[in-house]
């Protein structure tokens, strides 16, 4: 199953729609680290509101797609991690440390816009 | 064919030979209820059990006791003894009765009815044999149903009681727009840290919180897997997206943590609750000034 990725001005989001096998999950992966260059996008969004398990594999892939998009030059929030999800993965030790993460798509947009035009923070005075 | 009707007749003579002596028995016990009553109320104060009762609410309850004891041997129903072994557990247990003090009187009891059958039948060995078989099943089962009667009463109150503590122990209460604080008085276990969690994830979830303050000022101890449970539910609420500030750790806490050698390196934490809501304010931009106008007439008021 194909993840629509939407353009929203500087940003990207991309919004799983139903349960992801490992394939997808990569696939959706190459195309957000493809199209944040293609785009110049500064940051993107990844919405899993409809996921109700997030397994090691989809962790470790959210993960690497932060890391990879970090170093295209922007920032990822991943928003919309269910309550009971968020419970299971932290005693499966699942925490993805170091991935911005927010409520939903609302604060996610609010916290990549305050991310990118704080004053001195690199993305914001990297040149476009 | 015989046979079958042979045996029904020894079992029937036999069930009406053990209601003759149950007769017989509850005839004796009737006869000396004055003299058994008193004897065991003053075996009960002599083994020192029921201290938290007077002398003369032992007699009270003795008499009950006893009355319902001969009732249950006359009757051979037990539900009318369940139900007052409810009724006295009821009772008894807020004055803090044990359950050891129940079992014991009861025995006493029994023991001492069986004394006075030694007395009365010493001189026929057979009779006695005979009453004894029919007595002895007979009061242990009343033994067991008041002894149950009061550990059921117990445990219903304790579940009361937990179900009580459960609904009191966690609340989650929003303080200013996406601010929410959680006060955590008491001692924490797996079962609470589990249920806090959860509670927490739901109201960050229903308040859009952005900052959580859990206050633990009133936790006095804490072990390694309830401090490991709190770093994971720090962890879970900022998958939510939400910060979370621990305040309150007493110095003991602190030690132990440190010694235990526990990760807190990602955990957020402020002395107090106000330098935590203080902090807290300050991450979600408010900014709290003082009017001058409101306290001079709030201090009056």
């Amino acid at each position: 199953m194909e993840v629509p990725i939407l353009k929203q001005g500087p940003y990207l989001i991309a919004s799983i729609q139903s349960a992801l096998s490992d394939n997808d999950m990569v696939r959706l992966r190459d195309a957000l680290v493809e199209q944040v260059g293609r785009f110049r996008s500064r940051g993107v969004i990844v919405d899993v509101t409809a996921l109700d398990v997030m397994d090691s594999f989809a962790t470790r892939t959210l993960r690497d797609l932060g890391r990879m998009i970090r170093l295209r030059g922007a920032d990822t929030v991943i928003v919309g991690i269910q309550p009971e999800v968020a419970y299971t993965m932290v005693q499966l030790g699942l925490t993805l440390e170091d991935i911005a993460t927010a409520l939903d798509l609302e604060e996610g947009l609010a916290l990549l816009e305050r991310k990118t035009t704080a004053p001195g923070n690199e993305t914001s005075s990297r040149g476009r | 064919m015989e046979k079958v009707q042979a045996m029904r007749r020894t079992s029937i003579e036999s069930v009406q030979a053990t209601s003759e002596l149950f007769r017989e028995l509850v005839e004796h016990l009737r006869q000396s209820r004055t003299q058994l009553r008193e004897e065991w109320a003053q075996r009960i104060t002599e083994a020192q059990l029921l201290t938290a009762m007077s002398k003369e609410e032992i007699f009270a309850e003795a008499t009950s006791v006893y009355d319902n004891y001969m009732e249950a041997l006359k009757t051979g129903t037990f539900e009318a003894l369940q139900a007052y072994a409810r009724n006295l557990s009821e009772r008894i247990i807020p004055r803090g009765v044990e359950t050891r003090e129940v079992i014991g009187i009861v025995l006493l009891l029994r023991d001492v009815l069986a004394r006075s059958l030694f007395a009365k039948y010493q001189a026929d060995f057979a009779l006695l044999n005979r009453i004894l078989d029919a007595y002895e099943p007979a009061a242990n089962r009343i033994a067991i149903t008041v002894a149950v009667g009061f550990v059921q009463e117990r445990e219903r109150v304790i579940r009361e009681q937990q179900e009580a503590i459960r609904v009191l122990s966690t609340p989650v209460l929003q303080v200013r727009e996406r601010l929410l604080i959680l006060p955590i008085i008491g001692v924490m276990d797996p079962q609470r840290a589990r249920q806090l969690t959860e509670q927490l994830l739901r109201g960050i979830r229903t308040n859009r919180a952005k900052v959580v303050v859990i206050d633990i000022t009133g936790v006095p101890v804490m072990d390694a897997s309830v401090a490991n449970h709190l770093v994971q539910t720090v962890e879970a609420a900022r998958l939510l997206g939400a910060i979370v500030i621990i305040t309150g750790l007493s110095p003991e806490i602190a030690q132990t943590l440190v010694m235990m050698g526990v990760d807190l390196g990602k955990m957020n934490t402020v002395g107090d609750l106000q330098g935590g809501i203080e902090e807290a304010e300050r991450l979600l931009g408010y900014k709290v000034a003082i009017t001058g106008e409101a306290s001079d007439h709030s201090l009056r008021g």
